[in-house]
């Protein structure tokens, strides 16, 4: 045994390369050593999907740094281990942003704010609010470099918007959680900032008058940018307390002329109910604290869900689950997001079961426990033939499955 | 054109051609089995018309269960399958082989629920682009990807192809607007993905199966998003003395913080022949017209109106009109809409190009494709997806005259490679197909296109659906997967580590 090899016996590594090349070296010795590695950026939601057993760590916070940023052609690109709050930042200074509003882990998973990578955004498929209109980090991705758990450098996609040479590998490996490939710089499409935005907050009404609200909302021609339903048990989390009852609230953003026309059109249409405004600044903080889970952002392990349903029938779904379990819930994307904290136990399969009796889609485990995270699957079992297809995905990327094993799913 | 090399033939499979119909009926009966030749011209082509072929036998199932079969049978007995929609794609996607099955999914045409509350329709892939705005327009909705075809083209084949339209700048792509599919794999399994909810639960296959052009599965069920139409939509018709000029002002509307409904682009030969032929009141004497649609509310529409107006005054533009009705908005469009059929009116035939570039280099390469039209000695015609850098050259030969047909190809691929080469790609939203196979090298290096092929080989091992298309080159996939290991032989990486 040399030397070097004597070294990693001992104790696991973290590998922290400056190179694309360096990336590539980590993962070819990590397949011929036969040693899983844990992939991470600043790790800011390492506590997110099965416990991963790897001695040794590729930390990419090293690959840093943004290498194209043309404001006018709307495209940025920048090493994968790069701070988004420096990306934020730089696009802030040009009055653009990444329009999908991705969220902040941090806090919710017991963490700082403020913390996460281009890396990390795009392989968590990071969204926020807006998502219900302009997609998620997966919708705005135009190309990537990776390397694959073969130690292989590949490319994909490019730097224009429109591009359909190929398979669609950026868009592929987003929410893929580094288990596919290791992402080691990406190019973003980014949009100009809104000018200005209010907020129309409707009083005191229930899950299921508020998800009709927010259908109606989204289906007219208000272009509402987000629209959030804030039950009475968490609204006094939110911008100071000051929502005095249970809130459903609906953004409206762009430019001014545009948003004040907009609001009367929204606030014609529900005249005959409690409504109230916020102003520019109110509106940033409530959708920054939707965004983040402020209520949930509590310090403890309480198991989290974030489910994605149909969004109309999102309240018939936690009303359900009401009945069985101890739970806690709020609503983004109009119903379409639920934020559920529990009791106690994350009920899963009780989630699960409801869920696919009223309305479909996902739930994902987002915080519990490291032991509750090995027993229970943190995200969404799927049927056999599409099971079998992920395996297969997982693969042709990585045949010796030395990129976060079983992060995801346990044989996977 | 001499269609590019496809698979090598495979014999046993013609041989058998016979048995082969026979079993067929006896999964697809009635008229759904088309084997005679006559009834079978009317599938030998696409919309690229140059590449012709008859198919081993046209099959056009009703119902997933029929899908199913077939596939499970094809693949049973490793006989190749081309998918196909309306037939429009123009890069010979659907092209078929003369030992595969078409497997044609024209019957699948019903919208199988609207629901308004979730902003979501759910049909079957057969439905034209249109069908779905169709079928939710009286209660103010509309689906947003509007590519030019879309009287004829599928909702299956605008996934495959993942398709855009002149509203995908502000609005997304078929990509961007697509919540769920069913699909057949080749094996014959059925797997659902996404539905009306948002985000895949584990890896996004919604997004390796859009724009995978037929390779990976047959789309049985297609699930999109609806939005409300807009209050109103205005446009500007605006003409330029240069396309410098025209360019500039595309890049500070967009620095001004507008992303326009739509945002196009065409070039004097261009608006001459679309001049010519609809009268739509052009003006003749600009180098550039730059049509600019702004959608919303009234409020902004009219005071965007004004912004877009002051900044191509302050980039030079010679004229200026805006749409006052929206019969006047028709108009303004319905030239750059006649494009294509007005350049073939002028050329005995054309040659349509979509290569996509960085918006900044659009002057560069209209001057470079100036020289290479001398050079071929080929006349071209530009017309623009300005807002997205998607370009598409016309380019006009005639096919009687011996020699152009390849000069035009030649030209065309020339074209293609400046694209890469200022930082574009090869299609921005016809699809690789046939067409552009063979050049998918100057994009990707061999690593590149390894990988995406295993990505094809995680869905179809044995390269049965739609061989021959988008690779240039097809490689077994258990020779693409072996990895050879050696344990200890790497060394110890040389990085930084903690
Ligand atoms: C005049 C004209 C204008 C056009 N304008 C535009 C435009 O503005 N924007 C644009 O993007 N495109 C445009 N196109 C190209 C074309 O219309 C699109 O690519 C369209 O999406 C193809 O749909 P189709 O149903 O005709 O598919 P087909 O041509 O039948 O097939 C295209 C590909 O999809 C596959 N396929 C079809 N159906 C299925 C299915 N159910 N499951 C799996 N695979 C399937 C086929 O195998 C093939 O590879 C235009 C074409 C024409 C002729």
């Amino acid at each position: 045994m040399n030397d070097a090899a004597a070294k990693v016996e001992e104790a696991g590594h973290t590998f922290r390369p400056e190179t694309e090349e360096q990336v590539r070296d980590a993962v070819s010795w990590a397949v011929s050593e036969q040693t899983p590695l844990a992939v991470r950026g600043h790790g800011s939601k390492a506590a997110i999907g099965r416990p991963v057993q790897a001695a040794n760590t590729l930390d990419l916070s090293a690959l840093s740094g943004m290498t194209l940023y043309e404001p006018e052609e709307l495209v940025l690109s920048a090493k994968a281990g790069t701070p988004v709050a420096e990306l934020h930042a730089l696009l802030a200074e040009n009055y653009q942003e990444f329009a999908f509003e991705p969220m902040d882990y941090g806090p919710l998973l017991g963490g700082e704010a403020g913390r996460g990578t281009l890396g990390g955004l795009f392989s968590a498929n990071l969204a926020g609010p807006r998502r219900i209109r302009n997609g998620a980090a997966r919708d705005h991705v135009l190309g990537i470099r990776a390397v694959t758990g073969r130690g292989d450098i590949v490319k994909s996609g490019g730097r224009v918007v429109k591009n359909v040479t190929g398979y669609d590998l950026s868009k592929g490996l987003a929410g893929a959680w580094g288990t596919l490939a290791v992402a080691t710089e990406l190019t973003f499409k980014v949009l100009p900032r809104a000018e200005s935005e209010t907020t129309l907050v409707l009083l005191g009404l229930d899950d299921a008058q508020a998800c009709e609200v927010m259908a109606l909302a989204m289906g007219s021609v208000a272009e509402v940018s987000a629209a959030a339903h804030l039950p009475e048990t968490v609204r006094r989390s939110f911008v100071g307390g000051v929502l005095s009852a249970s809130a459903t609230v609906l953004r409206i953003d762009g430019f001014a002329p545009s948003v004040e026309a907009r609001f009367e059109r929204l606030a014609a249409i529900f005249k005959a109910l409690r409504v109230e405004w916020l102003n520019a600044e109110t509106s940033r903080q409530l959708w920054r604290e939707v965004r983040d889970v402020k209520p949930y952002a509590d310090g403890t392990a309480r198991p989290i869900w974030r489910v994605s349903t149909a969004p109309a029938s999102a309240h018939a779904f936690v009303m359900a689950l009401r009945m069985e379990a101890g739970v806690d819930a709020f609503y983004d994307w109009q119903g379409g997001l639920v934020w559920m904290r529990m009791e106690s136990d994350p009920e899963a399969e009780l989630v699960r079961r409801h869920l696919s009796a009223n309305g479909g889609g996902h739930a994902t485990l987002v915080r519990a426990d490291p032991a509750i995270r090995a027993a229970v699957p943190v995200f969404q079992p799927q049927p056999a033939a599409l099971h079998a297809l992920s395996k297969r995905l997982k693969a042709q990327f990585d045949p010796t499955g030395v990129l976060e094993p079983g992060r995801m799913v346990a044989d996977i | 054109m001499a269609t590019p090399a496809m698979p090598e033939v495979q014999e046993k499979t013609l041989s058998r051609r016979e048995a082969i119909v026979g079993d067929l009926r006896a999964i697809v009966p009635g008229e759904g089995v088309v084997d005679a030749t006559n009834s079978m011209r009317a599938f030998e082509n696409d919309g690229l018309t140059a590449y012709r072929q008859l198919p081993l036998v046209v099959v056009l199932p009703e119902t997933v269960d029929q899908v199913s079969r077939v596939l499970a049978y094809c693949h049973e007995n490793e006989i190749r399958v081309v998918p196909r929609g309306s037939g429009t794609s123009l890069s010979g996607g659907a092209l078929p082989l003369e030992d595969a099955v078409l497997l044609v999914m024209s019957r699948f045409n019903q919208v199988l629920e609207i629901d308004y509350d979730n902003r979501a329709v759910r049909a079957q892939p057969g439905v034209t682009n249109l069908g779905i705005t169709t079928a939710v327009q009286d209660e103010g909705f509309y689906y947003a990807p509007d590519p030019s075809s879309q009287i004829a083209c599928s909702i299956g084949g605008n996934v495959a192809e993942n398709s855009g339209g002149v509203h995908c700048l502000k609005y997304g792509l078929t990509t961007n607007n697509l919540l769920g599919l069913e699909m057949v794999l080749v094996t014959g399994e059925v797997i659902r993905l996404g539905g009306k909810h948002l985000d895949s639960e584990g890896y996004d296959f919604l997004a390796l199966m859009t724009g995978s052009e037929g390779l990976l599965g047959v789309v049985t069920e297609v699930t999109v998003r609806i939005l409300k139409r807009p209050e109103t939509a205005r446009a500007l018709l605006i003409g330029f003395p240069s396309s410098e000029a025209g360019g500039q002002c595309v890049a500070d509307i967009i620095a001004a913080g507008i992303i326009p409904g739509g945002m196009e682009m065409m070039d004097k030969p261009a608006i001459a022949a679309a001049e010519d032929f609809v009268k739509a009141g052009y003006p003749l004497d600009v180098e550039a017209l730059l049509i600019v649609e702004l959608d919303g509310c009234v409020e902004e529409v009219d005071h965007l109106i004004d912004v877009v107006e002051r900044i191509a005054a302050k980039n030079g533009s010679t004229t200026c009109r805006i749409s006052m009705s929206d019969e006047e908005r028709a108009t303004f469009w319905a030239g750059r809409k006649a494009a294509f059929p007005a350049v073939g009116r002028i050329s005995p035939d054309y040659y349509c190009m979509d290569g996509t570039i960085p918006r900044k280099e659009l002057p560069r390469v209209l001057a470079r494709m100036r020289e290479l039209s001398g050079h071929y000695g080929l006349r071209v015609a530009n017309v623009f997806h300005a807002g997205d850098g998607n370009l598409h050259p016309l380019i006009l030969y005639d096919a009687n005259e011996p020699g152009e047909l390849e000069r035009a190809e030649e030209f065309g691929a020339d074209i293609l490679k400046l694209c890469v080469e200022v930082g574009g790609v090869l299609t921005g939203e016809h699809g690789v197909g046939v067409e552009k196979r063979d050049l998918m090298g100057t994009m990707f290096n061999e690593t590149d296109l390894d990988q995406q092929m295993r990505v094809k080989c995680a869905f179809d091992d044995k390269h049965l659906l739609n061989p021959g298309k988008v690779f240039p080159q097809l490689r077994r996939c258990a020779e693409m997967g072996r990895m050879h290991i050696h344990r200890g032989q790497m060394p110890f990486p040389d990085i930084p580590r903690f």
